[in-house]
């Protein structure tokens, strides 16, 4: 904790140093504004940003510079241009992607916004960007005993950090109560209420930095899942099984001293504030053979409710999740294979299911998705809008011979924007579909025809009269 | 050429009647399979109770790390400090069957999870032990004894109750082992062939593997061989039978770790080694007497009969003063608590306090093997008509377990297929009688024999009708193997003699007839019913039905998962010792003593903690390196078999090896309570506080729902202890010793109290009294 403050202020000096140093493009923020979201667990952040060009050579891209520390925590950035006037104003996403800069100040880091078109001298355009960041809220104090509420730190800038001139800018955050214990006073700051405004402040020159610390409740559920592996196996026979194996936390301030049950379970609203006992997991339409389990044995705390449009599955772990505390769960279903597999070609098909975690509102630190294709099938690709790790890996289920093909994505930090659909392509014969019923027909007719013939034939050295 | 004609149609009935049977007995197998899944339908697929739990820990080494390591593991993990030697320890023939099977499952691709394996295991090998009921049975008294047989055996409750899906016990694998041993003995003894006698050693191999039930084999067999010796009903095949068994089956049994050299050391095996003596000297005798004449025999026998005494007398002369040397006459405590009923009860408090170990009352018999019951005596007759030597084995078979089962209510399981045998016997006789008079009657009125044959064959394989018949039956038998042979002459033999007396009229067979299957309902019925009510509960989840739905007590697996996700990996946990398998099993905790109950100090020395003071408690907790103590409270649910119920034997086993710990002082006038008429030991004792704690402000005036009690002490504090863990309806309950710290901050106060106390206290260092070796 206080290492980090020390290395902020050790960036924060740096920086109003390297300021003067920096060379700036010919880009320059006219005005920005920033709200940030501090109501669950997870940071959103909303930029918008009115960019013009003050130099000859157009722009072709924008950066946004990232401190260190949050770069780290970064789970999503998306960007968008805004386009058309007052009524006919629409979005056009924009791509991002991190790059590395050899001029970055105190290791700065960036992430660039690539224009629809370049931004000839004097043009504007206005970009609307949203970054998400996890783990970011530190609970302070880092121990509280049951019937405390749950206090967070939450560091930033006063000032947006760019490596632009920015003319105009102002922040807003929101915090989920009224309660906020304290926050760091840059004039002009003041707060209302859930909301703290920072700013407007004027002018400030490329790679500005001030710290600010906001010291405030939040009781949200920190629900992280350390670990989710999902399996999505595919059988042609009709069904796509899907696995998901979590290893839940609560990432939030750490349970101190006793847990007593008679307070948990007199006072509901008093007691236990930041635990969670229940999660939410969005499911499919037409799911099948739903189950909720641990290591040793099914779990009986859930509610599954379906309709046409989605199946929720109300899950309670076997204890209510007090700070720090782990539980390890899984959950299994069965969807039909009609809705997920799509043939794109003769004999080529691919899989349209969704990415990131089924539990809502939470954080996945790690997820490795595993979709296992069928016995026999060949050429398998994979298309995600984002960044992931790919792999390809065997695996022997059923009476399998050869094996089935299981190829491996892994992501980092992934966050409920996350859960877009994703497509595996692949090449299956239908023939492959009958290998094992011919394999298991031929084993019981060669049974047989071995008991006929033992039951034929006399082995005894000394015929028996 | 009509000769040629009956002879076929009798050929294509016999062979029509092996099909028959053959799928009688599959069919058999699936039922037997079937009616053990409905635990998994009505709670789900998980290990039961508490041993299982360790038997699937120990399955789940031996597939992790291969069998090497799993004779050689050291398990650190239980009877902290001590440990315990897994490998030398085991009856591991339960664990090598199931891991075997897991082994060939995921050979072939077929990836069933180790813990899928385990709670299948007890319905497969119950299809194996029915065939194997069929097999033994058909030895004794012909196949259609033998398929009445395992259709009971099939569905014996008190078989049921040990082999439900998840029950995962050596019970198991052992019945199966057991009937099909008796099987290979029996068929060794009808045909005398060294090939049966090899296999007897290694199916008693593997029982001994399974369970430590072993010893009841080995003590009825050699009971059966003097039996058959001094009725006079020695032969060749009896030693076949006989011999090869002790010396194989001793050298096999001596590879056992768990069993080794008490193979040969043990009382329990002692009498096996006397037959085996007594058989020899039989065989001489009856060798001698051949190659002697008769005059010449006579002067012999007079000889060695006088000098013989004189040997046997000073033999077991030196037996006996080695045997008497040993303080429990070389026989283990639960072997001697079964020839001396009381036993446990005045020296072991540890046996006497397992609730199976129990003798049963009379209700639980017909829970367990209901109408059987009133069958066996029929069957025991039946088995005198006429007395063979496998006949006479099932009688002293039913005997000696009927004795058994009298003894230990965990024994009735023994009793179960020797009741299902005599049963198979008496209603496959039954069933012979009444359809044969049926018959009789029926032929003589409709003149078409052919037709009603077919039907009636089916109940009874080896019945036939007129002596025709019968003739060509035998005379195929004779073109057949030598062991069909010999199944089929000996009933066919009896019944020919029997059948003129045996003619019943019509209206009284049907009756009985009716009335048999009607018995025989009444007892599928009451199967059924036990194997879905009374047996499926895996007892780790509970269930009670209230007029507002299910509710569903999953509190055991709650504080497990707790433990096992909250704590850290190497503490320890201190819990009475029935939760010392689950702990370490579920939770991966470690724990300080286990169901295992190998040693007495130990298990004494928790005891001790839990029916002392809150402070001495700590204190040997502490020495124990114990973090946390689990409790079991039933109180807010009404859950009676909770710990505050067994508190009493925590204090007798723990008064039994530290005297500090007394009886008397929790009880108020021979009663035992926890209201406010308690007695202050009681309501101070460890056990108290740690289940009570809080608990008055659930309802206001902690009212115990299991004692029917408001209890006697209701607002305490705790101070060396500290509750971090309390299950949704309060059944675990988790207290973790506050660490030493805050004692020593209160050190100079305590010195002064501590100096009173060693001055008053009359258990000092001097005393000669035995107090905790871990102070």
């Amino acid at each position: 904790m206080a290492a980090a403050i020390f290395s902020l202020f050790i960036f924060v000096v740096a920086l109003l140093i390297g300021t003067s140093s920096a060379s700036s493009s010919g880009l320059q923020i006219l005005q920005a504004e920033r709200q940030i979201e501090l109501t669950s667990h997870i940071v959103r952040v909303y930029l918008t940003l009115k960019i013009e060009n003050t130099e000859d050579a157009p722009a072709t891209e924008v950066l946004l510079a990232f401190p260190p520390t949050q770069f780290d925590h970064l789970a999503l950035v998306k960007a968008a241009v805004t386009v058309g006037k007052k009524r006919k104003k629409s979005y056009v996403p924009l791509e991002a992607k991190p790059t590395e800069r050899p001029d970055a100040p105190n290791g700065t880091k960036y992430h660039s916004v690539s224009l629809l078109k370049p931004l000839a001298k004097g043009e504007t355009t206005n970009l609307e960007i949203l970054y998400i960041l996890t783990q970011s809220l530190e609970p302070f104090p880092e121990e509280i005993a049951q019937s405390d509420p749950q206090l967070v730190y939450y560091h930033d800038s006063a000032i947006i950090l760019s490596p632009y001139h920015i003319a105009h800018q102002a922040t807003m955050i929101k915090t989920p109560s009224n309660n906020v214990e304290s926050f760091t006073q840059v004039d002009p700051a003041h707060r209302s209420g859930s909301e703290l405004r920072y700013g407007p402040y004027e002018g400030h020159g490329p790679y500005s930095y001030s710290p600010i610390i906001v010291h405030f409740e939040n009781n949200h559920p920190f629900a992280v899942v350390e670990e989710l592996e999902r399996e999505i196996e595919i059988s042609h026979w009709g069904s796509v099984q899907v696995t998901e194996s979590y290893k839940l936390a609560h990432a939030g301030a750490k349970h101190k001293g006793a847990f007593s049950r008679v307070e948990y379970q007199s006072r509901p609203g008093g007691s236990g504030v930041s635990s969670f006992k229940h999660l939410l997991a969005v499911l499919p339409p037409r799911v099948h053979s739903v189950y909720y389990r641990d290591e040793i044995g099914n779990i009986s705390t859930s509610r599954l409710r379906t309709n046409s449009k989605k199946t929720e599955l109300l899950i309670e772990p076997r204890y209510p999740l007090f700070g720090g505390w782990k539980a390890t769960f899984l959950i299994g279903y069965g969807v039909p294979l009609k809705d997920f597999l799509f043939e794109s070609a003769p004999g080529a098909r691919y899989l349209n299911y969704t990415f990131g975690c089924s539990i809502a509102d939470t954080v996945v630190d790690k997820l490795t998705i595993k979709v296992v294709l069928p016995e026999g099938s060949k050429d398998p690709s994979v298309e995600v809008p984002f960044a992931v790790k790919q792999s390809l890996e065997k695996k022997y289920s059923y009476l399998d011979v050869i094996g089935r093909t299981v190829v491996v994505l892994e992501k980092r930090n992934v966050v409920p924007e996350h859960h877009v659909p994703f497509q595996v392509h692949y090449k299956f014969n239908p023939l492959f579909m009958l290998a094992e019923p011919l394999m298991l027909a031929s084993t019981f007719f060669l049974l047989f025809a071995a008991s006929v013939v033992y039951l034929h034939i006399d082995l005894s050295i000394r015929k028996k009269c | 050429m009509a000769a040629q004609e009956t002879s076929q149609s009798a050929t294509f009935r016999h062979a029509f009647g092996n099909v028959l049977s053959f799928a009688v007995l599959l069919l058999i197998g699936v039922m037997a399979f079937s009616i053990r899944l409905f635990s998994v339908i009505k709670y789900e697929s998980v290990i039961h109770e508490f041993d299982p739990y360790f038997n699937y820990r120990v399955t789940q080494f031996l597939t992790k790390s291969g069998v090497y390591d799993f004779w050689n593991w050291f398990d650190d993990r239980t009877w902290y400090p001590l440990g315990r030697v897994i490998g030398g320890t085991v009856y591991p023939g339960l664990t090598l069957t199931a891991g075997t099977l897991w082994w060939i499952l995921n050979s072939i691709n077929i990836p069933l999870s180790v813990e899928t394996v385990c709670v299948f295991t007890a319905p497969v090998f119950s299809a194996f032990a029915s065939w194997a009921t069929y097999l033994l049975t058909k030895e004794i008294k012909g196949a259609g004894a033998g398929l009445t047989a395992a259709a009971l055996l099939a569905m014996v409750p008190s078989y049921i109750s040990r082999s439900v899906a998840g029950s995962y016990d050596n019970e198991a694998v052992a019945i199966f082992a057991l009937i099909f041993t008796f099987y290979l003995y029996i068929k060794t003894l009808n045909t005398g062939s060294l090939f049966y006698a090899t296999l007897n050693a290694i199916a008693y191999f593997y029982m001994v593997c399974s369970w430590g039930g072993y010893t009841f084999i080995i003590n009825l067999i050699p009971m059966h061989v003097l039996l058959c010796i001094v009725t006079g009903r020695y032969s060749p095949r009896l030693y076949i039978a006989y011999a090869p068994l002790v010396v194989l089956g001793t050298l096999l049994a001596a590879l056992v770790p768990v069993v080794g050299f008490n193979a040969v050391m043990t009382s329990e095996h002692f009498a096996s080694f006397l037959v085996f003596i007594i058989i020899h000297v039989v065989a001489l005798v009856y060798y001698i007497k051949g190659i002697l004449t008769p005059q010449m025999f006579k002067v012999a026998v007079t000889l060695v009969v006088s000098v013989g005494m004189v040997l046997c007398v000073a033999v077991l002369a030196v037996l006996i003063a080695l045997v008497a040397s040993s303080p429990t006459k070389g026989w283990s405590g639960r072997s001697l608590s079964l020839l001396d009923p009381t036993y446990a009860s005045k020296y072991i408090p540890i046996i006497a306090s397992v609730s199976e170990h129990q003798p049963p009352t009379w209700p639980s018999y017909f829970m367990d093997i209901n109408v059987l019951a009133f069958l066996v005596p029929a069957g025991i007759i039946a088995c005198f008509l006429p007395l063979s030597d496998a006949s006479s084995f099932a009688v002293l078979y039913i005997v000696t377990s009927v004795y058994f089962s009298g003894v230990m209510v965990r024994l009735m399981l023994v009793l179960a297929p020797a009741a299902c045998i005599m049963s198979g016997i008496a209603l496959s006789e039954a069933f012979d009688v009444f359809t044969r008079s049926i018959k009789f009657h029926l032929v003589g009125t409709t003149q078409n024999p052919q037709d009603n044959a077919g039907d009636a064959t089916k109940v009874t394989q080896n019945d036939v009708k007129s002596e025709k018949s019968e003739d060509t039956v035998k005379e195929r038998s004779s073109r057949k193997s030598k062991k069909d042979k010999e199944n089929i002459e000996k009933p066919s033999l009896v019944s020919r003699v029997e059948k003129r007396l045996l003619v019943l009229p019509l209206e009284t067979s049907v009756m009985a007839v009716f009335l048999l299957v009607l018995l025989g309902a009444f007892y599928v019925v009451h199967c059924v019913w036990a194997a879905a009510e009374a047996y499926s509960a895996p007892s780790i989840v509970l269930t009670s039905r209230s007029h507002d739905g299910l509710h569903v007590f999953d509190d055991f697996r709650e504080a497990y998962a707790w433990l096992s996700h909250n704590t850290e990996v190497d503490d320890k946990v201190a819990s009475w010792w029935d939760y010392g398998y689950q702990t370490t099993a579920m939770a991966n905790r470690t724990v300080i003593v286990d169901n295992n109950t190998w040693n007495n100090t130990h298990i004494a020395t928790v005891g001790t903690a839990m029916s002392s003071p809150e402070k001495a408690a700590w204190d040997i907790f502490n020495s124990l390196d114990v973090k946390y103590v689990l409790v079991v409270f039933g109180g807010l649910v009404g859950y009676p078999s909770d710990d505050i119920n067994k508190f009493l034997w925590m204090v007798r086993i723990g008064g039994g090896v530290f005297p500090h710990i007394k009886e008397p002082d929790y009880l108020r006038d021979g009663q035992y309570r926890i209201d406010s008429q308690a007695t202050p030991t009681m309501l101070n004792s460890l056990m108290y506080k740690l289940s009570y704690f809080r608990f008055v402000e659930t309802d206001g005036r902690g009212y115990d729902r299991v004692r029917n009690t408001e209890i006697g002490k209701k607002h305490f504090k705790l101070t060396h202890f500290e509750e971090v863990f309390t299950t949704h309806h309060w059944m675990v309950r988790i207290y973790k010793l506050k660490s030493p710290r805050n004692r020593i901050r209160g050190k100079t106060k305590r010195s002064k109290s501590s100096l009173q106390k060693s001055g008053t206290s009359p258990s000092s260092k001097r005393s000669t009294r035995k107090r905790n070796p871990w102070q």
